[in-house]
């Protein structure tokens, strides 16, 4: 199929007041039409980051220091600002963390969608936008969506409050969803509904998704795909069943262990030991060394390649090395 | 130890006045008990009342109705409270969901946690304010290195850690917890739950846990509590809730926890809840210790499984 987007080798710094942060480290992926793909990791991790250096919604103190993005094969890594507006909205949208802090609290609901639509649509009527922003609030799943145009953000719960935000990411068509913790600020009930939400849309539209979280088991529901990210980099990438069932770098081992659902009758929770590296000057060799349980000696010392398992499945750790010690796997392997 | 009655909590209605005619029930004849050194869990939808619930046992609220006994004190009673007000204070603590928002960013660590010992008189057992501080801090997780920071200079955890921290300076008996964990990270969330079982174990806290992470309060707590729209809808003991949920609202919160799984999950099908038949219903015991609040027609059928 297709790739619609495609990352190579990207890497991101900011210029921060201690030096230069590498937030993101020679990371590639590609992402297919309809696809779904999770990228999860602990805060700090570069997730954000990934996502807003595609968008080039980057702080001016950022710049793309490696590697290309290309949009259905075209070359966008060097667009200009004017050229990028473009494509956001079209080519690619967001829908951001806090949809209270996403929403303008003077200006009802109604409006800021169809701002949205006009935007990216100059020469509709005032019918044709009403119109459309009816439909868009139909298909996030807002119910009455005549009388709710009129009504401002503080009106609605806060599910209902992210439908919106979703509402104006879709004004346009795009190609790619980036959701970055579209169900942080959400509870549990609300959260399987949104989520089901984004699945149902993309299925509808066909719209590729990016999904950010730091939550295994909320992505488990939507991906097609994951990548667990840790200190800038893609450390582990493959198929969701790959990815849960047959998980490879120790980091993802961590990551599921810590859930609660692994600790059933057990007396504590796993939790990952010390602390994720600071991106200023990031350790030789992989950073995720000094917490990993399993660490061989070359950890410390080179950083190690993005291994094949299967075709869709790598991961960057030395354990897939043929020189290294078999390591059985703490946790996956729970097929059904 | 185990059976004795720390809190109880008889009735509890507190309503807000939003405007002259209009009033919001926040929470709505709620009663419960929290044993002595067990982890009581508050569950349900963000708006249904928990930190209500909370507030009013802290004495933040005053409730509109309904009494609160903690040992043999009323709190709900401003005369009975203002006598045994260093009693409660010094008990009592409480841990606030967003620990950004809770610490005093002008305030450096140490200071924040010897701020409660400062306020009631307390003199530190190890000698100053400041070896006490560190003593705690130890106790927390955390290393003396952290004293001199400010909150802003601190991860997500490691705040909320330095929020545990304040509350256990006075060594308290009772924490009530309101979402400690839900704005940190899943591993960061593991440190922090171990930690509340740490104290719980060892140090025979007695703790108000409140989440909307079903999966957490499986894990942690001793009895749970469901609360909907301001009822408390069903409670019993957190094995015996989560392998036998009898009213709706509950099994619409079990069906939405996330599985690490993603073809089981896949399956797994939502359920919906919308409230109905919640008046005229009836707080009923269907076994020993599993309160469910069931509809009058249907109280005594007993268990459907």
């Amino acid at each position: 199929m297709e790739q619609l987007l495609e990352v190579k080798n990207l890497s991101v710094s900011i210029d921060g007041l201690a030096g230069e942060v590498q937030v993101v480290r020679d990371v590639s992926f590609s992402l297919k039409k309809g696809e779904v793909l999770a990228i999860v990791g602990e805060s700090g991790c570069g997730k954000s980051m990934l996502c807003k250096s595609v968008m080039k919604l980057l702080p001016p103190s950022a710049r793309i220091t490696n590697g290309s993005i290309s949009v259905c094969g075209q070359d966008i890594t060097g667009y200009r600002e004017k050229e990028m507006q473009n494509l956001r909205g079209k080519t690619f949208s967001m829908i951001f963390q806090d949809p209270m802090t996403a929403l303008n609290p003077t200006i009802k609901i109604g409006k800021q969608i169809a701002e949205a639509v006009i935007i990216h649509n100059k020469k509709s009527s005032k019918e044709e936008v009403y119109q459309k922003v009816l439909e868009l609030m139909e298909l996030v799943g807002i119910t009455h969506p005549k009388e709710r145009y009129h009504q401002y953000p503080w009106q609605f719960s806060g599910g209902m409050r992210q439908r919106c935000v979703m509402a104006i990411a879709l004004a346009a068509d795009p190609d790619i969803l980036f959701a970055d913790e579209p169900t942080t600020a959400l509870d549990v009930t609300i959260q399987a509904q949104i989520l089901d939400l984004l699945r149902e849309i993309q299925m509808k539209l066909g719209t590729a998704t990016i999904l950010v979280s730091h939550d295994l088991g909320v992505v488990a529901r939507v991906a097609d795909r994951v990548a667990v990210m840790y200190a800038g980099k893609i450390v582990e990438i493959g198929t969701a069943e790959e990815v849960y069932y047959d998980p490879r770098h120790p980091y993802t081992w961590g990551l599921m262990k810590s859930l609660p659902a692994f600790a059933r009758g057990k007396e504590s929770l796993y939790t990952i030991p010390g602390m994720p590296p600071t991106l200023i000057n990031p350790p030789k060799g992989d950073a995720y060394a000094c917490r990993n349980e399993y660490a061989l000696n070359i950890d410390y010392e080179e950083m190690p390649p993005m291994f094949q398992i299967t075709d869709t499945h790598y991961a960057a750790t030395w354990l897939l090395d043929p020189r290294a010690p078999k390591i059985e796997s703490p946790i996956g392997g729970r097929k059904h | 130890m185990k059976n004795e009655v720390l809190i109880d909590v008889k009735h509890l209605t507190h309503l807000f006045q939003l405007t002259k005619k209009m009033k919001v029930r926040a929470v709505d004849d709620v009663s419960f008990q929290i044993r002595k050194g067990e982890i009581f869990g508050l569950v349900g939808e963000s708006g249904s009342g928990k930190s209500t619930v909370a507030r009013c046992l802290m004495n933040i609220y005053q409730p509109t109705k309904g009494e609160i006994w903690y040992h043999d004190v009323n709190v709900c009673d401003k005369k009975e409270a203002r006598k045994n007000k260093k009693m409660l204070q010094t008990r009592r603590q409480m841990i606030f969901q967003d620990s950004a928002s809770s610490l005093n960013q002008k305030m450096k660590v140490a200071d924040i946690i010897a701020e409660p010992m400062k306020i009631q008189h307390v003199t530190p057992k190890r000698g100053s304010f400041r070896k006490e501080a560190a003593f705690q801090m130890e106790y927390v997780g955390l290393d003396e290195s952290f004293l001199d920071r400010y909150p802003s200079e601190l991860s997500g955890g490691q705040r909320q850690r330095v929020a545990i921290a304040r509350s256990l300076s006075m060594e308290p008996e009772f924490l009530a917890a309101d979402e400690p964990i839900a704005s940190l990270d899943v591993s960061i969330q593991a440190q922090i739950v171990n930690l509340f079982r740490h104290l719980q174990q060892e140090h025979g806290f007695t703790f108000l846990f409140i989440a909307h992470d079903l999966a957490m309060v499986e894990y942690l707590c001793d009895r749970v509590g469901v609360m909907y729209h301001g009822k408390l809808v069903e409670m019993a003991d957190a094995e015996e809730l989560f392998a036998n949920p009898v009213h709706p609202y509950t099994q619409t919160l079990l069906s939405a926890i996330p599985v690490p799984d993603p073809i089981r999950e896949r399956k797994r099908v939502l359920r919906t809840y919308d409230g109905e038949e919640l008046e005229n219903s009836e707080w009923t015991e269907i076994t020993p210790g599993h309160f469910v609040l069931l509809p009058h027609s249907e109280s005594g059928k007993g268990v459907q499984s």
